[in-house]
């Protein structure tokens, strides 16, 4: 039996080719607290969902001795998969064979599985797990890197495209995750950076730990490179599913519905805002009160934390929330908010996921570091993609909506589908101290007591402006609700805009300041 | 969750913006925000961190501007210094082969 004896054969070599790096490799990962490429696969994907494709390519190399060389399916696995149901390609580079380096091979297998995504129209995931180019590669795998960048901007707003980095990902390397709509990372294990820490000693005398130069912690709090902190890889799976769930596979399809919930009672919306506009609270928690189930699923927890971004469900629908966090800096716009929020507005909008907008907050952090930062053209980046989305978009005005920031948060005049303001809302152009201070500045210098008139003028300016009637009285605000009917006017909103369509301006594309 | 009718504000840190107080709590990155310094044209920092490869002045010298004061090498690239203006070097602080950090003061004009 000539075929049974072709069976065994290609069964042998399957077996093999598993084996990835072999025991001793396998064993190394394993002792640096690492799954191994196959067993994160297997676990990100529903059960026997996983085909493997390419299992048999090898390496061309031939300089260095390489060719004699074996390197099981050349150092990464790629195929597709099922999570809850819904299909997606994935790679993961295996360190357990040459380190997961990247030659052409290696390259070929990930903008193959990259083109199939593409064309399927699927999510791509890519778990990163490579010490860098494969050097005797020479420039073939720079030529490598290059077309999976290629790939990851053509796909860019078709695809979601997720980057989980379990590992290092270095110099080169970095820039795939960097175009990609999110990335994953676990703490001890994830390693991103241009230049490593040894270069860095010898070249600028500077000397820091991997960790404090590029681990995960730094990615998720002070770069913002990162948008999932996990403490372990299984809890960086978890958030993967949970993320592949909330969002449409393709840029053509709305986000899968699930079965509506209300929000829980323990988060009673009339009790978590103060009213005095100075004193904090945890915006986290009213977007809890509106949500399905009041989950919230926060994207970039740890970076610029006084912008709050993330997605929820409303009557079973995926929205996403841009919110102002009065706890963290009083909620101000700045430098880095801006982009953070930009970037996610521009996400939704692609992926046809309604912007619900929750606004709080006392304009622009002033301030030297600021405007040499770029606050202006950062800032501009938010005005930027509100302008542009043409998604479903609603905005509720909590309390204060100052100046240059009232306009940045998806106001009316950036084409807001629908504008409500709590009774406690202040729409000004700035606060009532600031305001008095200027509008007042020659009755308070000239009179008797200029600390009692100073208190008196802003008195008269906050019963006069800080509220939502002028803003109202023009038009600018479609309702003034009371706040335990914010859910069900955001309901309301995204039901009669269901099949909203607007016509834009031809063009190539926009050159928005970034 | 936390009732806001009692809670107590008095641990959260006041931020002022455009005379208003806010209570708030700040980032590691607004506390470790850089101050803005007037610059002092008279001392010469290292703009990058680097070797030095050769120093042509020393102190109480009378320098023409222009004229070379040290060579910085970062990047491989050799960064000739020149006086800004001119004047007398009060002081020089770095030597050849030392290896400096970026703004470390190299030289004081008098």
């Amino acid at each position: 039996m000539s075929l049974n004896r072709n069976i065994q054969d290609l069964r042998k070599r399957k077996i093999e080719v598993q084996k990835g790096g072999g025991d001793k490799a396998i064993e190394k990962q394993a002792a640096m607290g690492k799954l191994t490429a196959r067993e994160r696969i297997l676990a990100i994907l529903d059960g026997n969902s996983f085909h493997e494709y390419d299992m048999f390519v090898e390496h061309l190399a031939r300089d260095f001795n390489m060719e004699k060389k074996v390197l099981h399916g050349d150092g990464v696995i790629t195929g597709t998969g099922t999570i809850h149901g819904s299909p997606v390609c994935v790679y993961a580079q295996d360190f357990t064979v040459a380190g997961g380096s990247l030659g052409l091979m290696h390259a070929r297998k990930i903008t193959k599985i990259m083109d199939h995504s593409l064309k399927m129209r699927v999510p791509l995931i890519g778990i990163n797990d490579s010490g860098g180019a494969r050097i005797q590669e020479g420039v073939n795998s720079l030529a490598g890197y290059g077309e999976i960048f290629f790939r990851n901007t053509l796909a860019s707003g078709v695809i979601p495209q997720l980057s989980v980095i379990l590992g290092p990902c270095a110099g080169g390397a970095v820039y795939s995750p960097a175009l990609t709509d999110f990335v994953f990372v676990v703490e001890n294990i994830s390693k991103m950076f241009i230049t490593g820490p040894s270069v860095i000693k010898t070249v600028l005398g500077e000397e820091i730990s991997m960790e404090e130069l590029g681990g995960a912690r730094v990615h998720c709090e002070t770069t913002g490179n990162a948008h999932f902190y996990a403490k372990s890889e299984q809890e960086c799976f978890d958030q993967i599913k949970k993320l592949i769930e909330l969002i449409p596979r393709n840029n053509t399809e709305k986000a899968k519905k699930a079965a509506p919930e209300e929000p829980l009672k323990e988060y009673n919306i009339e009790k978590i805002v103060p009213d005095n506009p100075k004193l904090p609270y945890d915006i986290k928690n009213v977007i809890r009160s509106i949500t399905d189930g009041s989950d919230f699923f926060e994207v970039m927890e740890y970076y610029a934390p006084n912008i709050v971004i993330g997605f929820g469900r409303l009557n079973g629908d995926t929205c996403g929330f841009v919110a102002n966090q009065p706890k963290v800096l009083a909620g101000v716009l700045d430098c880095d908010s801006s982009d953070k929020a930009a970037r996610f507005i521009r996400y939704c909008d692609s992926f046809n996921i309604p912007i619900i907008t929750l606004e709080d907050m006392p304009g622009y952090l002033p301030g030297v570091d600021q405007e040499h930062m770029g606050v202006i053209r950062h800032g501009a980046k938010i005005l930027y993609a509100y302008s542009e989305a043409t998604v479903p978009k609603i905005t509720v005005i909590i309390r204060k909506a100052y100046g240059g920031g009232y306009i940045a948060m998806n106001s009316r005049h950036l084409r807001a589908d629908f504008v409500f303001a709590w009774p406690t809302a202040e729409i000004a152009v700035m606060g009532p101290e600031g305001a008095a201070n200027i509008v007042f500045r020659k009755e308070i210098q000239e009179a008797a007591d200029p600390d009692a008139m100073r208190k008196q003028k802003i008195e008269e300016y906050k019963q006069k402006f800080a509220n939502p009637f002028v803003a109202a009285a023009q038009g600018y605000i479609d309702e003034v609700i009371e706040p335990d009917e914010t859910r069900s006017m955001l309901l309301h909103a995204l039901s009669v805009s269901e099949n909203k369509s607007v016509a834009m301006p031809r063009k190539k594309h926009g050159i928005p300041p970034f | 969750m936390e009732n806001t009718d009692e809670k107590d504000y008095g641990e959260y840190p006041t931020l002022s913006i455009s005379s208003g107080l806010y209570k708030t709590e700040l980032t590691k990155s607004f506390r470790e925000r850089k101050m803005w310094e007037i610059p002092n044209p008279k001392i010469i920092k290292s703009v990058i961190p680097g070797t030095i490869l050769d120093v042509f002045v020393r102190p109480g010298q009378e320098v023409k501007k222009g004229e070379m004061l040290l060579i910085l090498e970062a990047m491989k690239m050799q960064n000739q210094i020149t006086m800004p203006f001119d004047g007398k070097i009060k002081k020089v602080n770095v030597k050849p082969d030392e290896v400096v950090k970026k703004k470390y003061v190299m030289i004081e004009i008098q």
